[in-house]
């Protein structure tokens, strides 16, 4: 069993599952119904990346679990899915904020990983590519709209972006499991502001100062929503174990 | 807000090249960027389409069911219009 392999595709697949399961709760909560359905294509897409990637996780793992046993029987310490993308969807603003900030970095790593050597993780970041692509523009489109929108939605988006803003940085902090397999997203940060930077500029928000950067969930620590998040995800499968459609 | 929904807009799909494109439905948005965002979350999610349309609903002018009289029905009964007594080329299977 390659180790490093598998901390390093679990780390890809938790991120994408917890993103997909916060993007999920909020069907049928959308502003609008063709937003709801915007939101509902989005998390599944999520939700697609992390079943090939917990999958291949399992099977590089080589003990027998697969996707279902590592989304829904692992504890809220055994995620190391980074802290951003379980940070609460306080309001519409705070949704599309972190959709912005996370599918740049799943888009940038994405493409590196597609061109990489091993073939299973190039074929669904490949894949992905396509999909993240799609969620950067739709996030790119709603940040310009309601930065450079009324007083209320510029306030509630410059918000979003300054309480959001910190856990970014744990998504390029570099570490042993990160150098150890794949491709290493601490060389993406520049390109990343690249992206982000002139659209918070065209949304008229103010890019925060990098000060606070808070760390931990690649070590299975994570802030104080994470349960409630994992309790809820977990719970029909731990009633019912083994329940499929 | 003076406003509380969103104009709506009509969604017309090119299922391929060569074709037309079809109207498949309506829905709601606030400029036509977002309009065909919402029109490809809506429309193409299972390839349905090389290309979308979205016009605003207020910009088609449509006939009247009352009109259709008037309209349509004069040609029902011109049946030179058709190509009912133009006989076929020898060996033409269709034209």
């Amino acid at each position: 069993m390659n180790e490093k392999a598998v901390a390093y595709v679990l780390r890809l697949g938790d991120d994408a599952l917890v993103a997909a399961q916060r993007m999920a709760a909020l069907a049928t909560w959308a502003p609008q119904l063709e937003e709801d359905v915007a939101l509902a294509n989005i998390a599944l897409d999520l939700l697609g990346q992390a079943r090939a990637l917990l999958t291949y996780a399992g099977e590089l793992e080589g003990q027998g679990r697969d996707e279902d046993l590592l989304a829904y029987r692992r504890d809220e310490h055994e995620f190391t899915s980074a802290l951003l993308v379980e940070q609460p969807d306080t309001d519409f603003a705070a949704t599309m904020v972190k959709l912005l900030f996370f599918s740049a970095y799943q888009r940038l790593l994405y493409e590196e990983l597609s061109a990489g050597d091993d073939e299973t993780l190039a074929a669904i970041a490949a894949k992905s590519v396509k999909e993240v692509a799609y969620h950067l523009s739709h996030a790119c489109a709603w940040t310009v709209r309601l930065g450079d929108g009324t007083e209320e939605s510029k306030r509630r988006m410059q918000t979003a972006v300054d309480e959001l803003w910190p856990y970014t940085h744990e998504l390029f902090a570099s570490d042993s499991v990160w150098r150890g397999y794949g491709f290493d997203p601490a060389g993406l940060r520049e390109r990343w502001l690249g992206i982000v930077e002139p659209v918070l500029a065209e949304a008229t928000l103010e890019r925060p100062v990098d000060d606070w950067a808070p760390t931990g969930g690649r070590d299975g620590l994570h802030t104080e929503h994470f349960g409630y998040l994992v309790g809820e995800m977990q719970s029909l499968h731990r009633a019912h174990e083994g329940v499929s459609w | 807000m003076s406003q509380t929904e969103w104009p709506l807009w009509e969604v017309f799909i090119r299922a391929r090249r060569g074709l037309g494109h079809l109207h498949v439905g309506s829905l709601r948005a606030a400029d036509t960027t977002m309009a065909l965002q919402h029109a490809r979350d809506l429309y193409t999610r299972r390839g349905e389409g090389v290309s979308i349309w979205v016009v605003p609903t207020d910009a088609i002018g449509a006939s009247s069911p009352d009109e259709k009289d008037p309209l349509f029905d004069p040609a029902m009964d011109k049946v030179y219009r058709l190509p009912s007594y133009y006989r076929m080329p020898e060996g033409a299977e269709r034209l």
